[in-house]
């Protein structure tokens, strides 16, 4: 072996050694931050404390998985709600009709998602920007109708009435609430866990690359079209994960799972939380959340005040709350255009 | 060897490439020159299957690649760089020369390792420190200064190893200096390289000085091809494409 080999071969060793740190690190992070939420009823017993924090579950991943498609992949989806919707409605329906155990239903779920968003990403990832926006807003207005106007198998605009059946498995009881917190944190963390090592994978930086200038990705080799569709089956996946939580949480379904409000929902949260950062979407739906429920408490008039936030995040601020954070932070470091 | 069969593109009426047929010899460096509307970005658009002919041949080492789409043709081994300088704004240089690294050795869509793969950084490096942009590793592209954003333009054309670098006027938008220098960085590489080079350019200063082979274009036609002294006393090319005015100029 010449020197020049063995120097690149201990280069080689260093960097992988250097990505298992960081895996190790981001594993150690996710489980300190589940072990934290799991005690977090030990501390504080308000069971409000406990709801909110599933409904941040319940959004967050939604969000999250809609800024891998804005933020990383520069795919703005109007419609990503359907597949929040499709999970609530799936797994609910499932629950009902079939009486399969809870993961087996979890995991039936997730499958349908993966081929209705197969087959719907197929036709929307080839159009580009408004035209992808509104198509996708188009196949959410369509799950929509379709959820009102089959009334027998969904309820119609009633949503699934009667209360979705949680029977208990491996011990965990889905109908009580600490049980249900606790799978909602495990589901969540695990959840960011996967999609902040799929920001930071080979494709993350493939999907950067498509965001920041396709026809350039096309011309290095890249199948632009393969890397959108994959992208947007795995974003369909968490959302869809999103809203299996959230019809746990309410035991039931409602065809605002699936309208357009929530995607809308879903764009506003990332905007306020900030696109540039992995977890800005969590942030903004923390203080979405916060923000519509204080304000839904002290006035009739909550859209109002909503919209007037929006404004002025979209107007005046024009980015949201973690790009200022990361901005503020690389000033501090160095102002000098070098990221690292 | 790139050899160019009968090739053929029309807009509406109008023939952008019309009947072109060229061989480029393995390790040869050729210039395509031509005035305005000559079909010269047509042709490679053509090449690197930006557009689809409508007759016609690309044959790499007797492979026909007519009609295939930019990424077959690229893992083909034509690679290409563009007037304006085509990066990725947001990634810094290095992230740049990895990623691109990655999607030639087909792990683009790889997810459950971290980026960036261990087996990518020694290519990557050796792109940079050929275009002389090791040193400028960690900045973003967007903040590059137009010279360095066109070297990282073909530095993400030759880190994916091309036998055929096509570059679209390497030097637009440049100050005399900064051409010289540019073009200097092109010989050096393409002499460094081995690779078969084929670049369009509009100074014809630098075209006569540097190219051994020149094609000239016009109206999508091949005007001429040949040695810089014989397309210097080529008449049709004088008057079609120099003009009478530089003419006793560039037959000085």
């Amino acid at each position: 072996m010449t020197e020049l080999q063995a120097e690149q071969g201990a280069q080689a060793l260093e960097v992988s050694h250097e990505a298992k740190t960081r895996r190790n690190r981001d594993a150690l992070i996710a489980l300190a931050v589940f072990v934290l939420l799991a005690l977090l009823p030990a501390v504080f017993s308000s069971k409000l404390l406990l709801d909110f924090v599933i409904r941040c579950a319940a959004y967050g991943l939604f969000a999250t998985s809609l800024n891998l498609l804005v933020g990383y992949t520069g795919l703005i989806s109007f419609g990503h709600g359907m597949f929040f919707g499709l999970g609530a409605y799936g797994f609910g329906l499932m629950m009902q009709k079939t009486g399969v155990p809870v993961p087996v239903a979890f995991v039936a779920t997730l499958a349908i998602t993966f081929v209705v968003a197969l087959v719907i990403g197929a036709i929307c990832v080839r159009l580009k920007e408004i035209y992808f926006a509104f198509v996708t807003l188009a196949f959410q207005m369509l799950i929509h109708s379709t959820i009102l106007s089959w009334v027998s198998l969904t309820g119609g605009d009633q949503g699934l009435r009667g209360g979705i059946p949680r029977p208990p498995f491996l011990g965990i009881d889905l109908s009580n609430q600490l049980h249900l917190y606790v799978a909602s944190c495990a589901l969540l963390v695990i959840g960011l866990f996967l999609m902040h090592r799929i920001a930071q994978s080979p494709f993350g930086y493939t999907l950067r690359m498509i965001r920041d200038n396709a026809t350039r990705a096309s011309f290095i080799g890249i199948d632009v079209w393969r890397a959108k569709l994959t992208i947007f089956v795995l974003a369909a996946l968490f959302a869809s994960t999103g809203g299996i939580i959230m019809a746990l949480f309410v035991s039931g379904a409602y065809p605002e799972f699936a309208y357009w409000t929530i995607s809308g929902e879903g764009i506003f949260i990332n905007m306020l939380g900030g696109v540039t950062t992995f977890l800005g979407p969590m942030v903004g739906t923390v203080l979405l959340l916060i923000l519509n429920d204080t304000v839904t408490r002290l006035t009739d008039y909550h859209g109002l005040v909503l919209g007037i936030v929006i404004l002025f995040f979209a107007i005046g601020l024009r980015k949201g709350l973690m790009d200022f954070v990361v901005e503020w932070y690389a000033q501090r470091r160095n102002g000098d255009g070098e990221r690292r | 060897m790139l050899e160019i069969r009968s090739l053929s593109k029309s807009f509406g009426g109008v023939k952008a490439t019309d009947n072109v047929t060229l061989d480029f010899a393995d390790g040869s460096l050729t210039a395509v020159i031509g005035p305005n509307g000559a079909g010269k970005s047509t042709f490679f658009n053509l090449i690197t299957g930006a557009l689809t002919p409508d007759a016609g041949q690309i044959l790499l080492n007797g492979l026909d690649l007519a009609g295939r789409t930019p990424p077959e043709i690229v893992r083909h081994g034509i690679g290409r760089a563009f007037q304006v300088a085509s990066i990725f704004p947001s990634l810094t240089v290095q992230e740049t020369m990895l990623a691109a690294v990655c999607a030639d050795q087909r792990k683009a869509s790889v997810l459950h390792r971290r980026f960036p793969l261990a087996e990518t950084r020694d290519r990557a490096e050796h792109a940079m420190e050929l275009l002389g942009l090791a040193n400028k590793r960690n900045r973003t592209a967007a903040t590059l200064s137009h010279g360095d954003q066109k070297l990282l333009d073909i530095a993400l054309a030759l880190v994916l190893d091309p036998k055929v670098l096509l570059l679209d006027e390497p030097t637009a938008g440049m100050g005399t200096e900064e051409r010289w220098r540019m073009i200097e960085k092109v010989r050096e590489l393409w002499e460094t390289q081995k690779i078969t080079v084929v670049f369009i350019e509009h100074d014809m200063d630098i075209v006569f000085k540097i190219a051994p082979e020149i094609v000239v274009l016009c109206y999508g036609r091949i005007l001429a091809t040949g040695k810089p002294d014989a397309i210097r006393r080529n008449e049709a090319v004088i008057e079609a494409y120099l003009g009478t005015e530089h003419h006793a100029g560039i037959t000085v």
